[in-house]
């Protein structure tokens, strides 16, 4: 078993990781896009620019964004594992970092306004712990920025001024809407993590958990599958583009989970990531092992 | 693509127009909520020569303090501009900045600022922060660095080489408008609402 030292060290590799080299299938992503950009537009140039600075982020083991975002854990480990020293660790690891340059200082107390220098504070980074049967541990890390988490949006549902029921029309409306609300502000092409039913805050949270999903993916529901593609399609079409100068590509991915509602209440929750999709996954076994996971 | 050395004066913003590409040479300042608020506390003459016939650049850096005490640029890319929208205009005005480098866009009130000074909203690419601080040559100084901590106090920078895209000019084109509007209506009639 590994001591809370190690631990905080094995994370430290994860956020290492998710700050500096973007998931591959979200860079081949962005080369596609990027290939479906009319030579010489705006579009064309902001992605060849983003695409360099994946590039050298990568060779350099250098933060992909200045905003390294509120890091948002999910560990799944073993029956009797202690979760306080996960937390710990996590927020230890997150200082660590932030003192090692992979982290920038991201954290503000709203009463002092004062900047805590480390990168930790109350909330900060949130820590997801579920128990499985499994003997090793699974580290899921996302790295979301500030600028794409102010786009996101919470629906009630039905919603007037949409037309929108409930029902998945009026989840695909919602999620349109938002996209087309955030224009170039949560640096497009973004993926779209949203989730229906729930309550304020479950359906927040797994918005951003349906970011974890690999972009390649397929919801195992048919209609809801049918629906994140049609999604993905249609705002393409609103020629909102990379930043918001116009373009082909202003979402890379939908992700869309549900969860049990209270009959009073329907929400659609909508989470948006930006183009810098930071996350990382790693399996670490009782030994100390690594395997890293897409 | 042109090459646009700052400071500079205002007959080059104006010469400027909505989806110019431009290199931006020379010293710039970065700042955000906090620098803002704090320009138009009152005049801050130490700063006001640095930001004169420049640019203020909406930017929270990952500086690295080397074992000299210089600093450098470790990740540099643009923050959104938004939240600065009710300060913009008059720190413009106040300090004769001839342009903001930013994300996003910015909307009317900062737009008439633009016309009415003769500035210019430059559009840095989002997130492409190392791309941005290869081009940052050099950190001559910053304000406010206790008070306000790394990402919100003021760097004074020298740049070169810094690609940006004019997406608002000092004749009241705005892109962002322009693809917010259009984009609407796009939306519009994909789900058959009334406009
Ligand atoms: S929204 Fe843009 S600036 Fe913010 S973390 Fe993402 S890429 Fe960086």
């Amino acid at each position: 078993m590994l001591t809370p030292e190690q631990w905080t060290a094995k994370l430290v590799e994860v956020i290492a990781r998710a700050s500096t080299q973007l998931p591959p299938d979200v860079v081949e992503a962005l080369r596609r896009s990027r290939d479906a950009e009319i030579e010489g537009s705006l579009a064309r140039k902001a992605l060849d620019s983003i695409l360099h600075n994946i590039e050298l982020a990568a060779s350099n083991w250098q933060p992909i964004c200045q905003d390294t975002g509120t890091p948002l854990f999910w560990i799944h480990h073993p029956i009797g594992m202690s979760t306080r020293m996960l937390v710990a660790a996590c927020e230890e690891a997150v200082r660590r970092a932030t003192g090692k340059q992979l982290l920038r200082p991201n954290a503000v107390d709203p009463l002092t306004e004062k900047n805590t220098g480390h990168g930790q504070a109350p909330g900060i980074p949130t820590v997801h712990c579920e128990e499985w049967d499994s003997p090793e541990v699974e580290v899921r890390l996302l790295l979301k920025g500030g600028g794409c988490e102010n786009c996101g949006t919470q629906y009630t549902l039905p919603n007037q001024a949409l037309k929108a029921d409930r029902n998945l029309e009026g989840v695909r409306r919602c999620i349109l809407d938002a996209i087309q609300k955030a224009q170039g502000k949560g640096c497009s092409p973004g993926i779209i993590g949203a989730c229906f039913g729930g309550d304020r805050s479950s359906g927040y949270i797994e918005s951003k958990r349906q970011l974890l999903r690999p972009l390649p993916d397929h919801n195992p529901i048919p209609e809801i599958d049918a629906l994140e593609q049609d999604i993905v399609a249609q705002s393409n079409q609103l020629d909102i583009g990379p930043m918001g100068f116009g373009g082909n590509t202003t979402v890379l991915g939908v992700k869309i989970g549900h969860l049990g509602r209270l009959p009073a209440s329907y929400f659609v929750s909508i989470s948006y990531m930006c183009w810098a999709d930071r996350r990382a996954g790693a399996r670490i076994a009782a030994d100390g092992t690594v395997t890293w996971l897409e | 693509m042109a090459k646009l050395t700052l400071p500079c004066d205002v007959e080059t913003i104006r010469a400027l127009k909505v989806g110019d590409f431009l290199e931006l040479e020379g010293r710039i300042v970065t700042g955000r909520d906090s620098a803002h608020h704090w320009l138009l506390e009152h005049h801050q003459a130490d700063v006001a020569p640095l930001l004169a016939g420049s640019v203020i650049y909406h930017c929270g850096p990952v500086v690295k303090r080397h074992e000299d005490g210089h600093y450098s640029f470790v990740a540099a890319g643009p923050t959104t501009s938004a939240r600065e929208e009710p300060y913009q205009a008059d720190v413009i005005g106040r300090y004769g900045l001839r342009g903001v480098i930013g994300k996003g866009g910015m909307g009317a009130k900062t737009l008439k600022g633009l016309q009415e000074h003769g500035a210019v909203y430059l559009h840095a690419v989002g997130g492409t922060a190392q791309v941005l601080a290869q081009a940052v040559v050099e950190v001559e100084q910053v304000f406010m660095l206790k008070e306000f901590g790394v990402p919100e106090a003021l760097w004074v920078i020298r740049v070169s080489g810094f690609p940006v895209v004019v997406t608002m000019d000092s004749h009241g084109g705005s892109l962002h408008a322009e693809v917010e509007k259009a984009s609407r209506q796009k939306l519009e009639q994909m789900l058959g609402l009334a406009s």
